[in-house]
Order: structure tokens, then sequence, then C-alpha cells
């Protein structure tokens, strides 16, 4: 059984639903961890959840990034330990410089609470090998800064390494301008680091795991992590 | 020695700034029709104790750089001056 620990900060507020998912969906063993922890040494994966960390002052997730678990986050990465930031946790997660680029106000200035659909780019990382590249699936987003932003050397390179794991699409599979829900370049959704153990989606998994939700197609994230850690320990070095 | 710092973070030239975008469609619709271009960016200001004018300078540059800007979408400056006034109720942060 694969042990999470799912960061809470002041104002976070998608903790719970991540951990429904795991405990009752999955039934692993899942804790809230308090923003001034400073051992995460007891789990295999570390989740940052979505929410309002710090009410989004100043920039969403820039005074979440200087609270003392990240010290342990940034320690646990540097480890190939699986970490996993979902809206505001990805947002957290650039800011603190463990992801490449950087979340902006969407284009349109709007905040969408909405359907989208990714698009798997890649199926060999640890949070989508239960997914099949091209693969499109139905996940919501819940935003106003998820503007993926990176310049155009750092987004060369972030393509050229394969590190974009989700692409907004059509429901058909297309990259389209209307198919975009924030003004995100390269219609980037989520990212992952260049180790590959570090990952950041704005859309959000845990709320597509139950057919009464709407969807599914969220339930392979978790699935997939879950399948490495209980069945080999690849890349995992502690 | 008490000093202001006043930092002004912008966006970086190459990055959009649809919130500037919309103020400036705002104004066409007020009449202010000469705009040509309008970029919004943020003032913090800091109050701060340093043993000299150059030791505040350097300890807002680095606030800066740390937190108040994010260096991927963000430049920032600072200017230091000795405060002409000084917080008069205690912040509501707790020490």
């Amino acid at each position: 059984m694969a042990r999470f620990g799912v960061l809470q900060f002041p104002g976070t507020n998608c903790d719970m639903d991540i951990l429904r998912v795991l405990r009752e969906l999955f039934h692993q063993e899942a804790e809230l961890v308090w923003h001034r922890e400073r051992d995460l040494s007891g789990y295999d994966v570390i989740i940052l959840p979505g929410g309002f960390s710090y009410g989004d002052y100043l920039r969403a997730g820039s005074l979440a990034r200087w609270s003392p678990v990240i010290e342990a986050v940034a320690d646990a990465a540097a480890k190939g330990r699986l970490i996993l930031g979902i809206c505001n946790g990805f947002q957290i997660l650039t800011e603190s410089g463990l992801l490449p680029g950087a979340l902006q106000r969407n284009r349109h200035l709007r905040y969408v609470c909405d359907w989208t659909y990714l698009r798997v780019e890649r199926d060999d990382t640890p949070f989508t090998s239960a997914y099949q590249k091209g693969q499109v699936l139905r996940i919501p987003i819940s935003h106003g800064e998820g503007n993926f932003y990176a310049d155009a050397s750092t987004l060369d390179e972030i393509e050229k390494n394969g590190q974009v794991v989700l692409r907004y699409v059509t429901p058909a599979g297309e990259v389209r301008e209307e198919a975009n829900p924030n003004g995100s370049l390269h219609h980037i959704a989520g990212i992952i680091n260049k180790q590959g153990n570090v990952m950041g989606l704005m859309p959000h998994p845990e709320r597509a795991c139950e057919k009464i939700l709407g969807s599914e197609d969220g339930c392979g994230m978790f699935a997939s992590m879950i399948q490495l850690l209980t069945e080999g320990r690849v890349g995992h070095a502690r | 020695m008490r000093f202001k710092a006043e930092v002004r973070v912008r966006l970086r030239r190459e990055v959009l700034d649809p919130q500037g975008a919309a103020v400036e469609q705002a104004l066409q619709v007020m009449g202010h029709e000469r705009v040509a271009n309008v970029r919004v960016g943020k003032l913090i200001e800091l109050w701060l104790e340093a043993s000299t004018p150059e030791a505040a300078q350097a300890e807002a540059e680095e606030i800066a750089q740390r937190l108040l800007a994010n260096p991927v979408l963000e430049t920032f400056q600072v200017s230091v001056e000795e405060a002409r006034d000084w917080p008069a109720q205690p912040s509501s942060v707790k020490r």
C-alpha cells in the first residue's frame, strides 16, 4: 500500500476531496499534513491540493511557497519521490521552482468552472501510465489563474524534453483556440519536471473519479501512482 | 534608522497583460481615445529599520527578488528613502 501525504495550507480547500478518493475509492493510506510540518519521510507520494492558499494574495501560491513544509517537498523531489500539484498545488510548485514556468491570470480575465478535455501526451510517467498516449480525458477545471506561461526558450525546452503531459483539446482530441479555457501557451494543462517525478496540472482529477460527478477519467492518475508504488519502486530513490 | 522602500513590480515586456488591455478598452469607452497602451503593475511599500540606506536598499531588493516579484513573469525596481512617517498602530501580524 502506498502512503499519501496531502498537504494543507491556510486556505487549501480541495484536500478533503483528495482524501476521499484515496481512502474510499482506492483504499490507500492517506493523511493530511499541515504546512508547518518539516518531515515528509513517511510518505511515498506528496500531493499539493487545490484551493486558495493565503487567499491567493500577491500571486497565487507565492506565499504558500515559503511555508516550512516546502523545504521538505523540495528535498523529497530531489530524492525522486512522487510529488503531484493540482491547481493551486501546481501554482505553488512553479513558484517554488520545482516546476518551470508560471501560472498567470486567465487570458479573458474570467474565473472558469467547467469541464475540459485533456489529451494525454505521455503515458510513460508515474502519473499517467494507466492511460494511453492520445487518450482524451474529461476533467473539470475551476480557476482564475491557470494561464500557463514560460519564456520562449523555456517553452521550447519543455516541449523538446517531452515535459508536457496534458494538453487542452477538443472532445475529438484536437488542439484549437476555442478548446483552451485560459490562454495557456501551447495549450498546456499539465507538465512534469525533467526527472519525471514532479507533476503539476490545473484540472482536478479528484473531481472526476465517480460516475455520479460526471466523469471517472481522473481515476487513472491515482491508479498510475498506486500501481507504480505497489508493484515496483522504479526511479524511487530514498 | 528608519526607511521606507517602494518596490514597483511590472510584467516583463514580452508577457501579455489582459488586465492592462481591459483597462485600455474601458478608457476608449470613457472617451480617452488617445491612450495608446496600458499595463498594470504593483506597488509594494515596506517600512523597515536598517543601519544604512545601502543596507535598506539591499534588504528591499532581496525581499523583492525572493517574494514580491516572480522572475518568470515580472521585473522590479526598488527605491529607498528615509521614512517620513512610521506605522502608527502595530500591524495585525502576531510576532
